[in-house]
């Protein structure tokens, strides 16, 4: 049985809690808080409630009738993330860790962003909360994303630009991470997706794993069962292992990771850190693979699509694999899939994003 | 004996505090490393502490940071700063020298790798800014087992029963982080520390280095009349950013020399 994490935060020889020393005690308050409500009736009776009326869960799920058609295999049917409010399933945990922010009384909210969305959803739940929000985002991001940098700004947020590194999510990470630092009395970090020091990937798991249960309700009642796979598009992982965990006991449906291949595994220019076996290092609090050179430095990913990858591999989904030999697979862009994700991207400066990646994979299945 | 503790029990017989400048190695170039090195012991450097750099050094603030890409540029990596150091112990076999740095370049190499490759240069003593006790089994075994001594961050925030917990563990001193923050802030709070420090004291038997947000001589004095050694990093790092190569071993000379001055009469 899947029974991942540990008492210590470890998924297997995943995770743990890799901080600085200044920041322990955050963790370790958090950890304790998280425990404290986890299973409280009134704790998740609250975020039911969010999710079912500020959210606008549940989300549906769409058969992509003329699409599975067309593509001649498998019926595909769509998890619709996208029709939450602000557009994506960031909101599932913004809307939990912001609940647990106010049980512990903290007033100032921060969030990392990378596209903008886990920003914008963060800037959101503030508002909602009455919370201060700083959102740290890289500068080469902000140029790309700017109708969401108005939004969050709209929202309240001051969004603070990050020029060093790369300057882009990897560099608004430990942005964020120095800001806790400095603040770590008053600041509650809301991270982004299921990485990060013990308990966040279990937390963001957890909230996210509406995603599942409600799929798991959903199928029965369109088409009388499960379905044969679940597929979700890998980078930090929140939405793979959302849809993903409730299923795992389920031994019959087959669990698909897509990681994104950019010019090839074989390049060495891509953001697919499990498919590659990369080495399993130390970053942003827990151990997992990583994209480094042979000196243990954190290289960039590569994308087509400006969105949420970081240099590191999902951690829950890297403990999953270990322990049950599903598929984590890989889609490499040929110019065909590059050609779809480009019209998708153009046509959603409003990322709905998830779908159009799972779109992209179930291509990339049928092509194979 | 160990040459962290043989020099902290000749500075104690002295009655002396340690000074401990860090800088990142390979800033501004690998070839001036060494020589700095030498110009901080010359200057009244009692112990080096080496930054390693990292591409994503999250507990640090942005001079140490922009240092750690200037070397980074400059190719230098944890298998050269290992090289430096054996240079340097060519001629000068008795100041202790410490790196410090982030984990993953050494998980790269290997823990066992490293700690061999640290006992045969003549590194004295390793602190990983992102591996707390928790997460240092490894190290720690692999560390011990060539004679090096872990070093390990307490903080404003370290509760006793951590404080305790990092008193079986730490080896040579112990590095005391003096604000809630990134390294070269500046929001230091003298009191808070001395008030802090005793607490630390019930536990801890080591030594005691402080730093994090040291500008200047005068904190440096102050800071050293409440522990056993400061440590100076950003401050001497910004001195090699505003320096050029002709000029940095002088500028840094005199930057240390005034913080030894200042350090004796504490």
């Amino acid at each position: 049985m899947y029974n991942y994490p540990d008492s210590t935060g470890h998924f297997g020889q995943f995770g743990g809690i890799y901080m600085a020393e200044t920041l322990i005690p955050a963790v370790e308050e958090l950890r304790v808080q998280y425990l404290r409500y986890q299973n409280d009736p009134e704790f998740k009776a609250e975020f039911a409630y969010e999710l079912k009326h500020y959210v606008g869960r549940p989300s549906p799920i769409y058969h992509a009738k003329n699409w599975s058609d067309r593509l001649g295999g498998a019926q595909i049917y769509l998890k619709r993330e996208d029709l939450n409010h602000t557009g994506a399933h960031k909101i599932n945990n913004a809307i939990g860790q912001a609940l647990l922010a106010k049980r512990m009384g903290k007033k100032r909210v921060i969030a990392e962003t990378g596209a903008g969305m886990h920003g914008v959803a963060t800037a959101t739940v503030a508002a909602r909360f009455g919370m201060e929000c700083i959102v740290y985002m890289g500068a080469e991001d902000i140029q790309r994303q700017s109708p969401n940098v108005y939004r969050m700004k709209l929202l309240g947020a001051t969004v603070v630009p990050v020029e060093s590194g790369s300057k882009t999510l990897k560099d608004a990470c430990n942005e964020a991470i120095r800001d806790w630092v400095t603040n770590v009395e008053s600041t509650f970090y809301i991270f982004g997706t299921a990485a990060g020091p013990h308990p966040y990937p279990m937390m963001v798991r957890d909230f996210q794993c509406v995603i599942g249960n409600e799929a798991k309700i959903q199928m029965p009642e369109m088409i009388g069962r499960q379905p044969d796979a679940v597929i979700a598009c890998v980078g930090g992982g929140s939405n793979a292992i959302g849809l993903f965990y409730p299923y795992i006991e389920e031994k019959d449906v087959q669990i698909i990771g897509v990681e994104a291949g950019g010019y090839g595994i074989a390049s060495g220019q891509h953001a697919a850190p499990l498919t590659a076996n990369a080495k399993v290092g130390v970053l942003h609090g827990n151990r997992v693979n990583l994209m480094q050179d042979e000196n243990g430095q954190i290289t960039e990913t590569i994308l087509f699509l400006p969105v949420w990858i970081i240099p590191v591999s999902a951690l829950s989904i890297a403990g999953l694999r270990k322990s049950d030999a599903r598929n984590m697979s890989r889609l490499t862009m040929t110019r065909r899939c590059r050609h779809f994700t480009i019209c998708a991207a153009l046509k959603a400066s409003f990322p709905r994003s998830n779908p159009a990646m799972r779109s992209r994979m179930r291509r990339r299945l049928r092509l194979e | 004996m160990s040459r962290i503790q043989a020099t902290f029990d000749a500075l104690k017989q002295q009655n002396r505090r340690a000074l401990i400048p860090f800088f990142t190695a390979g800033d501004p170039h690998p070839a001036l490393t060494v020589p700095l090195m030498h110009a901080m012991v010359a200057a009244g450097a009692d112990v080096i502490e080496l930054g390693v750099p990292f591409s994503d050094p999250m507990a640090d603030g942005p001079t140490i940071q922009r240092a750690s890409e200037r070397a980074l540029k400059q190719g230098m990596s944890l298998r050269g700063v290992l090289d430096l150091v054996a240079i340097f112990r060519q001629q000068d076999n008795r100041t202790p020298v410490v790196l410090m740095g982030y984990g993953n370049p050494i998980e790269a190499m290997g823990w066992d790798v490293f700690a061999q490759r640290c006992a045969e240069v003549g590194v004295d003593g390793v602190l990983t800014v992102d591996f707390p006790p928790e997460e240092s089994h490894d190290a720690f075994e692999h560390l011990q087992g060539h004679g090096i001594d872990p070093i390990f961050l307490l903080a404003p925030t370290t509760e006793d029963a951590r404080v305790e917990q990092v008193a079986k563990l730490a080896r040579g001193y112990v590095y005391y982080v003096s604000l809630k923050g990134v390294t070269g802030a500046g929001n230091l709070d003298l009191s808070a520390i001395e008030q802090k420090l005793p607490q630390l004291r019930k536990h801890i038997k080591l030594p005691i280095g402080v730093g994090f947000g040291i500008r200047d001589a005068v904190t440096a004095q102050a800071v050293a009349k409440l522990c056993d050694g400061v440590v100076v990093g950003s401050r001497i790092v910004q001195e090699i950013e505003n320096s050029n190569d002709a000029t940095v071993i002088a500028n840094v000379s005199a930057l240390v020399n005034e913080l030894r001055l200042a350090i004796n009469q504490a």
